[in-house]
């Protein structure tokens, strides 16, 4: 099922902002807030009711830094007490810098290392296929500097030639890698046989329409570009 | 020309690597939770398997953070995954993605290794991995299974795809003549009062050769991790509470295990096993082994000095 509570896009901005207490990535806590928003108000089919029903479809923020905007998103959805929100990183919080997916009912992957949820998100997209949930979907979040790691390159070719197609990922891009990316982020995915699409983060209803686009035979990608 | 393949012996019948595969193939047929995570090592060895299972044998290329990556993700989905590549690559080289793709999701896989210490020694250093037991021993939970011949690797297996916790199975080329100790922690071959001598895997012959005529226990043990410490204890006491660890990969791997579990009481401990210098030699395992001191005439003569 797709989550349906009574909360509009301006409350869950201002959950986020209520966790912002993140002081090594103040600027970078909630950016990602459109497309998770967008994720779990429209596409993902999850229930904080039934975390362990083996069909979800699966959200892995791979970037785990500056996590504001999934956990205002978690509590505006019923995954966890929007309380939470006020203790973010203290001792006994559930909630850290990086989430923890063994503390955070529906985080799917602990993260904050860059560079693993594309790869697990690899290994859960062929798992889902081995076990026979066909129709379960896997979206990853990474950000454009994460996609320096090389490991994400390994899961990009891999994934495009087994023709992956219940794994899509979502770049957050906001123009922070160092070397930038020549010739564009989607062009990356596109040799390797990915569909890609490229829209504004602002736009919901182009994330919306990337992140239901049809790519029956390969994986997809939607790079969301945030400029400040 | 070269003398020796570094995946297999011409002198084997049936290598430990051979014994793997048949195996994980009857596992994969037996069990629908088992999935086999390749990066081209030894993708040729799965091929029938790979037809029969294309959902469960993935051969990721050579990609060895993938390797553990997708690993770590098909164990998430509720798969029991077995990693397989060369010891270093598998090991080392992606040692972040051991450390988080499974503690820390709360999950974790079955990781098997060829190469050991010095296999190919025509080789060398890139493909020797002498040091992989002692970097699982920084990570919490893992049990290492390291046998000493070919038919001790499909009960180990058996146990390792069994268990809840991350295991580590270690194959070499390296073998005694016949299997020993399936199904226990420790196998007691010889009883002696002066020392007990603990053999892991592979060098349980050299031991064997080593401490005959002398009045020492020796004890073998193919799974090392965890230690049977419990079991230690009591071969310890009965032997003047002198311990010798003979280990076929970084010496003094198990030190800090054996002195935990003495500490209560005077003791003395010898470590025998692969030294830490980079030899930047080649030639064969064997000339290896005796220059680590791992042959039976090395392990005497340190023997002999250490209980004069």
């Amino acid at each position: 099922m797709i989550l349906r509570v009574n909360v509009t896009f301006e409350q869950v901005r201002e959950l986020a902002q209520r966790t912002v207490t993140d002081v090594r990535y103040p600027k970078v806590s909630i950016y990602t807030l459109d497309a998770i928003w967008v994720l779990y108000d429209r596409v993902l089919r999850v229930d904080p009711h039934r975390l362990d029903d083996p069909a979800r479809d699966r959200f892995l923020l791979s970037k785990g830094h500056g996590p504001s905007a999934f956990y205002a998103v978690l509590a505006a959805k019923g995954f966890i007490p929007a309380a939470w929100l006020d203790s973010i990183a203290a001792l006994e919080s559930p909630l850290g810098s990086h989430p923890d997916a063994t503390l955070v009912p529906g985080a799917e992957i602990s993260s904050g290392s860059l560079g693993h949820g594309l790869p697990l998100g690899v290994g859960i997209a062929l798992g889902l296929r081995a076990t026979g949930y066909r129709d379960a979907r896997v979206f990853v979040l990474i950000g454009d500097a994460e996609l320096d790691e090389g490991s994400n390159h390994e899961a990009m070719a891999f994934a495009g030639a087994a023709g992956l197609s219940n794994l899509d990922v979502v770049v957050a891009d906001n123009a922070s890698a160092s070397l930038g990316w020549p010739g564009g982020i989607a062009s990356r995915f596109d040799v390797h046989g990915w569909s890609s699409a490229t829209v504004d983060m602002r736009d919901h209803e182009a994330l919306y329409r990337s992140f239901t686009a049809a790519h029956a035979d390969r994986p997809h990608v939607t790079v969301a570009t945030a400029r400040s | 020309m070269f003398r020796s393949h570094p995946l297999s012996d011409d002198t084997q019948a049936l290598t430990m690597r051979d014994a793997f595969a048949a195996h994980a193939a009857d596992l994969l047929d037996a069990d629908p939770r088992v999935a086999v995570v390749l990066a081209d090592i030894s993708a040729d060895m799965f091929r029938d398997a790979a037809a029969a299972h294309p959902d469960r044998v993935i051969n990721v290329g050579i990609r060895e953070q993938l390797l553990i990556g997708v690993a770590g993700g098909l164990a998430l989905a509720g798969l029991r995954p077995i990693a397989h590549t060369y010891a270093p690559f598998l090991v080392e080289r992606a040692f972040e993605q051991v450390k988080l793709d499974f503690e820390h999701q709360g999950t974790s896989g079955v990781l098997v290794s060829v190469g050991a210490s010095y296999d190919w020694a025509e080789g060398s250093f890139t493909h020797f991995s002498p040091r992989d037991v002692a970097l699982f021993d920084t990570l919490p939970g893992w049990r290492v299974f390291v046998p000493g011949h070919a038919a001790e690797v499909p009960p180990l297996l058996d146990r390792a795809v069994d268990a809840d916790e991350g295991v580590y199975l270690r194959l070499s080329l390296r073998r005694n003549a016949a299997p020993h100790g399936v199904g226990e922690p420790f196998t007691v071959l010889r009883h002696g009062t002066r020392a007990a001598v603990v053999a892991v895997g592979p060098v349980l012959d050299n031991v064997l050769a080593a401490t005959e005529g002398l009045d020492a226990t020796v004890v073998y043990t193919n799974t090392p991790r965890p230690l049977d410490t419990t079991a230690l204890r009591e071969l310890a006491a009965a032997a003047g509470d002198t311990v010798v660890m003979v280990e076929p990969y970084l010496e003094g791997t198990s030190d800090w295990l054996v002195s935990r579990a003495l500490s209560d009481r005077p003791h003395r401990l010898l470590s025998i096993g692969v030294g830490r210098e980079e030899l930047r030699r080649y030639g064969t395992a064997a000339e290896h082994e005796r220059l680590h001191g791992l042959d039976a005439e090395g392990v005497a003569a340190r023997l002999r000095a250490f209980l004069g």
